[in-house]
Protein backbone atom coordinates (compact mmCIF):
# COMPACT_ATOMS: atom_id res chain seq x y z
CA UNK A 1 0.00 0.00 0.00
CA UNK A 2 2.68 2.35 1.23
CA UNK A 3 4.22 1.66 -2.20
CA UNK A 4 1.76 2.51 -4.28
CA UNK A 5 1.14 5.70 -2.61
CA UNK A 6 4.66 6.23 -3.40
CA UNK A 7 4.69 5.45 -6.64
CA UNK A 8 1.42 7.49 -7.14
CA UNK A 9 3.01 10.73 -5.42
CA UNK A 10 6.36 10.07 -7.47
CA UNK A 11 4.43 9.33 -10.69
CA UNK A 12 6.70 6.54 -11.72
CA UNK A 13 4.53 4.04 -13.79
CA UNK A 14 5.08 0.39 -12.94
CA UNK A 15 8.03 -1.21 -14.64
CA UNK A 16 6.07 -4.92 -14.94
CA UNK A 17 3.76 -3.79 -17.68
CA UNK A 18 7.08 -2.46 -19.95
CA UNK A 19 8.58 -5.36 -19.68
CA UNK A 20 5.47 -8.02 -20.44
CA UNK A 21 5.20 -5.60 -23.43
CA UNK A 22 8.66 -6.02 -24.74
CA UNK A 23 8.81 -10.01 -24.33
CA UNK A 24 5.16 -10.17 -25.97
CA UNK A 25 6.84 -8.28 -29.41
CA UNK A 26 10.30 -10.02 -28.59
CA UNK A 27 8.90 -13.59 -28.67
CA UNK A 28 6.49 -13.59 -31.67
CA UNK A 29 9.90 -12.54 -33.64
CA UNK A 30 12.20 -15.20 -31.97
CA UNK A 31 9.18 -17.64 -32.54
CA UNK A 32 8.67 -16.67 -35.85
CA UNK A 33 12.24 -17.18 -37.08
CA UNK A 34 12.46 -20.39 -35.25
CA UNK A 35 13.21 -24.19 -37.16
CA UNK A 36 13.97 -21.77 -40.61
CA UNK A 37 16.79 -21.88 -42.37
CA UNK A 38 18.53 -19.17 -41.63
CA UNK A 39 17.16 -16.41 -43.64
CA UNK A 40 20.05 -13.38 -43.65
CA UNK A 41 22.23 -16.45 -45.03
CA UNK A 42 19.87 -17.69 -47.80
CA UNK A 43 19.12 -14.29 -48.77
CA UNK A 44 22.68 -13.22 -49.45
CA UNK A 45 23.88 -16.69 -51.33
CA UNK A 46 21.02 -15.61 -53.45
CA UNK A 47 21.04 -12.29 -53.88
CA UNK A 48 25.16 -13.19 -54.76
CA UNK A 49 24.50 -15.20 -57.14
CA UNK A 50 22.42 -12.71 -59.22
CA UNK A 51 24.80 -10.25 -59.06
CA UNK A 52 27.49 -12.45 -59.67
CA UNK A 53 26.03 -13.54 -63.08
CA UNK A 54 26.22 -9.94 -64.31
CA UNK A 55 29.05 -8.81 -62.06
CA UNK A 56 32.58 -9.29 -60.96
CA UNK A 57 32.04 -9.39 -57.25
CA UNK A 58 34.12 -9.81 -54.14
CA UNK A 59 31.76 -12.12 -51.76
CA UNK A 60 33.08 -10.37 -48.47
CA UNK A 61 31.36 -6.95 -49.88
CA UNK A 62 28.60 -8.11 -49.87
CA UNK A 63 26.48 -7.20 -46.84
CA UNK A 64 22.85 -8.08 -45.86
CA UNK A 65 21.13 -6.66 -42.93
CA UNK A 66 17.45 -6.89 -41.29
CA UNK A 67 15.89 -4.82 -39.12
CA UNK A 68 12.66 -6.33 -37.73
CA UNK A 69 9.93 -3.36 -36.59
CA UNK A 70 6.39 -3.72 -35.45
CA UNK A 71 4.49 -3.76 -38.46
CA UNK A 72 7.25 -3.05 -41.08
CA UNK A 73 10.86 -4.64 -41.78
CA UNK A 74 13.31 -3.46 -43.77
CA UNK A 75 16.21 -5.24 -45.44
CA UNK A 76 19.15 -3.46 -46.59
CA UNK A 77 21.56 -4.86 -49.40
CA UNK A 78 24.93 -3.28 -49.72
CA UNK A 79 27.25 -4.60 -53.06
CA UNK A 80 30.39 -2.58 -53.26
CA UNK A 81 31.08 -3.12 -56.98
CA UNK A 82 34.59 -2.52 -58.45
CA UNK A 83 34.78 0.25 -61.11
CA UNK A 84 34.84 -1.04 -64.33
CA UNK A 85 32.49 -3.69 -63.94
CA UNK A 86 30.41 -2.81 -66.84
CA UNK A 87 33.51 -3.60 -69.15
CA UNK A 88 33.70 -6.96 -67.49
CA UNK A 89 30.07 -7.26 -68.66
CA UNK A 90 30.81 -6.65 -72.46
CA UNK A 91 33.71 -8.31 -72.51
CA UNK A 92 32.24 -11.92 -70.89
CA UNK A 93 29.32 -10.85 -73.06
CA UNK B 1 6.54 -47.27 -15.64
CA UNK B 2 9.46 -44.73 -14.78
CA UNK B 3 8.89 -40.87 -15.87
CA UNK B 4 12.46 -38.97 -17.09
CA UNK B 5 11.66 -35.42 -16.18
CA UNK B 6 14.64 -32.64 -17.13
CA UNK B 7 14.85 -29.59 -15.04
CA UNK B 8 15.71 -26.97 -17.30
CA UNK B 9 15.80 -23.15 -18.03
CA UNK B 10 18.21 -22.09 -20.85
CA UNK B 11 19.30 -18.77 -18.43
CA UNK B 12 21.78 -19.94 -15.50
CA UNK B 13 21.22 -19.23 -11.72
CA UNK B 14 17.69 -19.27 -12.09
CA UNK B 15 17.54 -22.52 -9.35
CA UNK B 16 17.47 -25.66 -11.77
CA UNK B 17 20.33 -27.28 -9.47
CA UNK B 18 17.80 -26.40 -5.90
CA UNK B 19 14.89 -27.13 -7.61
CA UNK B 20 16.15 -30.32 -9.26
CA UNK B 21 17.21 -31.93 -5.51
CA UNK B 22 14.27 -30.47 -3.72
CA UNK B 23 11.68 -31.75 -6.45
CA UNK B 24 13.78 -35.44 -5.92
CA UNK B 25 13.51 -35.01 -2.19
CA UNK B 26 10.15 -34.71 -2.29
CA UNK B 27 9.02 -37.25 -4.53
CA UNK B 28 11.06 -39.17 -2.34
CA UNK B 29 9.54 -38.38 0.87
CA UNK B 30 6.21 -39.33 -0.84
CA UNK B 31 7.76 -42.67 -1.37
CA UNK B 32 8.67 -42.64 -4.51
CA UNK B 33 11.91 -44.18 -5.56
CA UNK B 34 14.05 -41.14 -7.03
CA UNK B 35 17.89 -40.61 -8.68
CA UNK B 36 18.54 -37.62 -9.16
CA UNK B 37 21.26 -37.25 -12.35
CA UNK B 38 23.76 -34.05 -12.99
CA UNK B 39 23.99 -33.44 -16.47
CA UNK B 40 26.23 -30.27 -15.58
CA UNK B 41 29.53 -31.82 -16.50
CA UNK B 42 32.64 -29.88 -15.51
CA UNK B 43 30.66 -27.95 -13.57
CA UNK B 44 28.85 -30.34 -10.94
CA UNK B 45 27.21 -28.76 -7.81
CA UNK B 46 24.22 -31.04 -7.23
CA UNK B 47 26.22 -33.18 -5.37
CA UNK B 48 27.14 -29.84 -3.44
CA UNK B 49 23.68 -29.27 -3.05
CA UNK B 50 22.28 -32.98 -1.83
CA UNK B 51 25.83 -33.26 0.92
CA UNK B 52 27.16 -35.73 -1.02
CA UNK B 53 30.56 -34.18 -2.42
CA UNK B 54 32.73 -36.27 -0.31
CA UNK B 55 31.03 -39.65 -1.49
CA UNK B 56 31.10 -39.11 -5.14
CA UNK B 57 33.95 -41.75 -6.54
CA UNK B 58 32.57 -42.68 -10.04
CA UNK B 59 29.82 -40.34 -12.34
CA UNK B 60 27.95 -39.85 -15.17
CA UNK B 61 30.95 -40.14 -17.92
CA UNK B 62 32.29 -42.90 -15.98
CA UNK B 63 29.49 -44.83 -16.58
CA UNK B 64 28.32 -43.55 -20.27
CA UNK B 65 32.06 -44.61 -21.35
CA UNK B 66 31.82 -47.87 -19.44
CA UNK B 67 34.75 -47.12 -16.91
CA UNK B 68 32.11 -47.98 -14.20
CA UNK B 69 28.38 -49.90 -13.71
CA UNK B 70 25.71 -47.63 -12.83
CA UNK B 71 25.41 -49.32 -9.37
CA UNK B 72 29.13 -48.02 -8.67
CA UNK B 73 28.33 -44.57 -9.64
CA UNK B 74 24.89 -44.30 -7.85
CA UNK B 75 25.22 -42.39 -4.27
CA UNK B 76 22.21 -43.22 -1.92
CA UNK B 77 21.13 -40.75 0.04
CA UNK B 78 22.20 -40.39 3.38
CA UNK B 79 18.33 -38.93 5.05
CA UNK B 80 16.15 -41.26 2.42
CA UNK B 81 16.83 -44.30 1.53
CA UNK B 82 14.71 -44.63 -1.54
CA UNK B 83 16.45 -40.91 -2.93
CA UNK B 84 19.65 -41.71 -5.32
CA UNK B 85 22.29 -39.32 -6.70
CA UNK B 86 24.18 -39.74 -9.76
CA UNK B 87 27.29 -37.52 -10.09
CA UNK B 88 28.59 -35.63 -13.20
CA UNK B 89 32.32 -35.39 -13.46
CA UNK B 90 34.17 -32.32 -12.28
CA UNK B 91 37.33 -32.89 -14.76
CA UNK B 92 35.68 -34.30 -18.03
CA UNK B 93 34.06 -31.70 -20.59
CA UNK B 94 30.94 -32.24 -21.80
CA UNK B 95 32.17 -33.70 -25.32
CA UNK B 96 32.84 -37.10 -23.53
CA UNK B 97 28.65 -37.30 -23.32
CA UNK B 98 27.67 -39.08 -26.40
CA UNK B 99 23.82 -39.20 -27.66
CA UNK B 100 23.77 -43.11 -27.93
CA UNK B 101 25.60 -43.50 -24.43
CA UNK B 102 23.36 -41.09 -22.50
CA UNK B 103 20.00 -43.11 -24.12
CA UNK B 104 21.90 -46.26 -22.71
CA UNK B 105 22.29 -45.11 -18.93
CA UNK B 106 18.58 -43.61 -19.20
CA UNK B 107 17.44 -47.01 -20.11
CA UNK B 108 19.10 -48.54 -17.85
CA UNK B 109 18.14 -45.74 -14.83
CA UNK B 110 14.38 -46.34 -16.26
CA UNK B 111 14.43 -50.32 -15.13
CA UNK B 112 15.26 -48.99 -11.77
CA UNK B 113 13.49 -45.67 -10.63
CA UNK B 114 9.88 -44.29 -10.56
CA UNK B 115 11.35 -41.03 -11.41
CA UNK B 116 14.90 -39.87 -13.03
CA UNK B 117 15.21 -36.02 -12.50
CA UNK B 118 17.89 -34.37 -15.07
CA UNK B 119 19.39 -32.00 -14.07
CA UNK B 120 20.26 -30.01 -17.01
CA UNK B 121 23.20 -27.10 -17.30
CA UNK B 122 22.65 -23.68 -18.35
CA UNK B 123 22.57 -22.76 -22.04
CA UNK B 124 21.35 -24.40 -25.03
CA UNK B 125 24.31 -26.07 -26.10
CA UNK B 126 25.34 -30.23 -26.10
CA UNK B 127 25.14 -30.78 -22.19
CA UNK B 128 21.29 -29.09 -22.15
CA UNK B 129 20.29 -30.80 -25.18
CA UNK B 130 21.40 -34.14 -23.83
CA UNK B 131 19.98 -33.97 -20.36
CA UNK B 132 16.46 -32.90 -22.48
CA UNK B 133 16.71 -35.75 -24.90
CA UNK B 134 15.31 -38.64 -23.44
CA UNK B 135 12.76 -36.42 -20.93
CA UNK B 136 8.83 -37.61 -20.98
CA UNK B 137 8.21 -34.34 -19.16
CA UNK B 138 10.14 -31.03 -18.60
CA UNK B 139 10.13 -28.38 -15.73
CA UNK B 140 11.20 -25.09 -16.67
CA UNK B 141 12.37 -23.03 -14.28
CA UNK B 142 11.67 -19.16 -14.83
CA UNK B 143 12.68 -16.25 -12.98
CA UNK B 144 9.58 -13.63 -13.01
CA UNK B 145 12.57 -11.10 -15.60
CA UNK B 146 12.55 -10.27 -18.57
CA UNK B 147 15.63 -12.54 -19.28
CA UNK B 148 14.70 -15.44 -18.23
CA UNK B 149 11.05 -15.79 -19.72
CA UNK B 150 13.07 -15.26 -22.46
CA UNK B 151 15.24 -17.74 -22.53
CA UNK B 152 12.61 -20.65 -21.31
CA UNK B 153 10.70 -19.80 -24.31
CA UNK B 154 13.97 -20.58 -26.40
CA UNK B 155 13.98 -24.12 -24.34
CA UNK B 156 10.66 -24.61 -24.34
CA UNK B 157 10.89 -24.45 -28.72
CA UNK B 158 13.69 -27.11 -28.16
CA UNK B 159 11.69 -29.56 -26.07
CA UNK B 160 9.33 -29.08 -29.08
CA UNK B 161 11.64 -29.85 -31.42
CA UNK B 162 15.14 -31.67 -30.26
CA UNK B 163 13.59 -34.25 -28.33
CA UNK B 164 13.40 -37.82 -28.67
CA UNK B 165 9.48 -37.13 -28.06
CA UNK B 166 9.16 -34.19 -30.23
CA UNK B 167 11.20 -36.65 -33.31
CA UNK B 168 8.30 -39.61 -32.80
CA UNK B 169 5.27 -36.70 -33.02
CA UNK B 170 4.63 -36.81 -29.16
CA UNK B 171 4.69 -34.01 -27.02
CA UNK B 172 7.35 -33.50 -23.83
CA UNK B 173 5.21 -32.84 -21.11
CA UNK B 174 5.83 -29.21 -20.06
CA UNK B 175 5.36 -27.74 -16.54
CA UNK B 176 6.43 -23.81 -15.43
CA UNK B 177 8.16 -23.27 -11.96
CA UNK B 178 8.37 -20.02 -11.00
CA UNK B 179 11.04 -19.06 -8.47
CA UNK B 180 12.05 -16.60 -6.49
CA UNK B 181 8.96 -14.91 -6.59
CA UNK B 182 8.37 -12.06 -4.29
CA UNK B 183 4.68 -11.28 -4.36
CA UNK B 184 4.65 -8.00 -2.62
CA UNK B 185 6.81 -6.72 -5.73
CA UNK B 186 4.48 -8.42 -8.30
CA UNK B 187 1.66 -6.73 -6.37
CA UNK B 188 3.65 -3.28 -6.76
CA UNK B 189 4.31 -3.89 -10.55
CA UNK B 190 7.74 -4.05 -9.84
CA UNK B 191 7.90 -7.85 -10.80
CA UNK B 192 5.93 -9.83 -13.47
CA UNK B 193 3.31 -11.01 -12.06
CA UNK B 194 2.49 -15.10 -12.85
CA UNK B 195 -0.62 -14.31 -15.46
CA UNK B 196 1.29 -12.52 -17.41
CA UNK B 197 4.40 -15.09 -17.31
CA UNK B 198 1.92 -18.04 -18.21
CA UNK B 199 0.38 -16.02 -20.94
CA UNK B 200 3.52 -15.23 -22.74
CA UNK B 201 5.08 -18.89 -22.01
CA UNK B 202 1.69 -20.17 -22.85
CA UNK B 203 2.69 -23.25 -21.16
CA UNK B 204 0.87 -24.90 -17.42
CA UNK B 205 1.88 -23.65 -14.31
CA UNK B 206 3.75 -26.70 -11.68
CA UNK B 207 4.29 -24.20 -8.66
CA UNK B 208 5.76 -20.91 -7.55
CA UNK B 209 8.59 -21.00 -5.27
CA UNK B 210 9.25 -17.72 -2.86
CA UNK B 211 11.92 -15.79 -2.53
CA UNK B 212 13.13 -16.98 0.43
CA UNK B 213 16.47 -16.85 3.01
CA UNK B 214 15.57 -21.20 2.94
CA UNK B 215 16.96 -21.86 0.05
CA UNK B 216 20.46 -20.33 1.14
CA UNK B 217 20.49 -21.77 4.33
CA UNK B 218 19.42 -25.50 3.04
CA UNK B 219 22.37 -25.07 0.42
CA UNK B 220 24.70 -24.28 2.78
CA UNK B 221 24.22 -27.35 4.89
CA UNK B 222 23.95 -29.55 1.91
CA UNK B 223 19.79 -30.38 1.94
CA UNK B 224 17.51 -30.01 -0.25
CA UNK B 225 15.27 -27.42 1.16
CA UNK B 226 12.37 -29.92 1.59
CA UNK B 227 14.41 -32.08 3.82
CA UNK B 228 16.01 -29.19 5.36
CA UNK B 229 12.96 -27.15 6.94
CA UNK B 230 9.89 -28.96 5.42
CA UNK B 231 7.50 -26.11 7.30
CA UNK B 232 9.50 -23.28 5.20
CA UNK B 233 7.53 -21.12 2.37
CA UNK B 234 9.96 -22.69 -0.27
CA UNK B 235 9.88 -26.28 1.06
CA UNK B 236 5.67 -26.24 1.20
CA UNK B 237 5.98 -24.68 -2.66
CA UNK B 238 7.90 -27.57 -3.67
CA UNK B 239 6.12 -30.49 -1.49
CA UNK B 240 3.27 -28.96 -3.55
CA UNK B 241 4.71 -29.20 -7.15
CA UNK B 242 6.16 -32.39 -6.29
CA UNK B 243 2.48 -33.96 -5.34
CA UNK B 244 1.10 -32.32 -8.51
CA UNK B 245 3.76 -33.92 -10.94
CA UNK B 246 2.46 -37.51 -8.95
CA UNK B 247 -1.20 -36.35 -10.43
CA UNK B 248 -2.91 -35.12 -7.95
CA UNK B 249 -4.87 -31.81 -7.70
CA UNK B 250 -3.39 -29.82 -5.14
CA UNK B 251 -4.69 -25.75 -4.64
CA UNK B 252 -2.20 -23.13 -6.06
CA UNK B 253 -1.04 -21.28 -3.37
CA UNK B 254 1.63 -18.61 -3.38
CA UNK B 255 3.46 -19.61 -0.04
CA UNK B 256 4.27 -16.43 1.87
CA UNK B 257 6.85 -15.94 4.26
CA UNK B 258 6.36 -15.94 7.82
CA UNK B 259 8.61 -12.76 8.86
CA UNK B 260 9.55 -12.07 12.43
CA UNK B 261 9.08 -8.62 14.20
CA UNK B 262 12.40 -7.71 13.64
CA UNK B 263 12.77 -8.87 9.94
CA UNK B 264 9.46 -7.07 9.31
CA UNK B 265 11.22 -3.92 10.65
CA UNK B 266 14.25 -4.12 8.92
CA UNK B 267 13.66 -6.54 5.77
CA UNK B 268 12.15 -4.13 3.24
CA UNK B 269 15.23 -2.19 2.93
CA UNK B 270 18.03 -5.15 3.48
CA UNK B 271 16.24 -7.49 0.64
Amino acid sequence: MSMNLLRLLSRRPASAPVARERLQILLQHERGLRGQPDLLGVLREEILAVVSRHVTLDPDKVVVRLDRGESVSTLEVDIEVPNGFDKRIRAAG
Amino acid sequence: MAKVLVVTSGKGGVGKTTSTAALGAALAQAGEKVVVVDFDVGLRNLDLIMGAERRVVFDLINVVQGVAKLSQALIRDKRLENLWLLPASQTRDKDALTDEGVGRVIDELRSKFDWVLCDSPAGIERGATLAMRYADEAVIVTNPEVSSVRDSDRIIGMLDSKTVKAEKNEQVKKHILITRYDSGRAARGEMLNIDDILEILATPLLGIIPESQDVLKASNVGSPVTLNNAASSPARAYTDAARRLMGEAVNMTVPVERKGFMERLLGRRAA
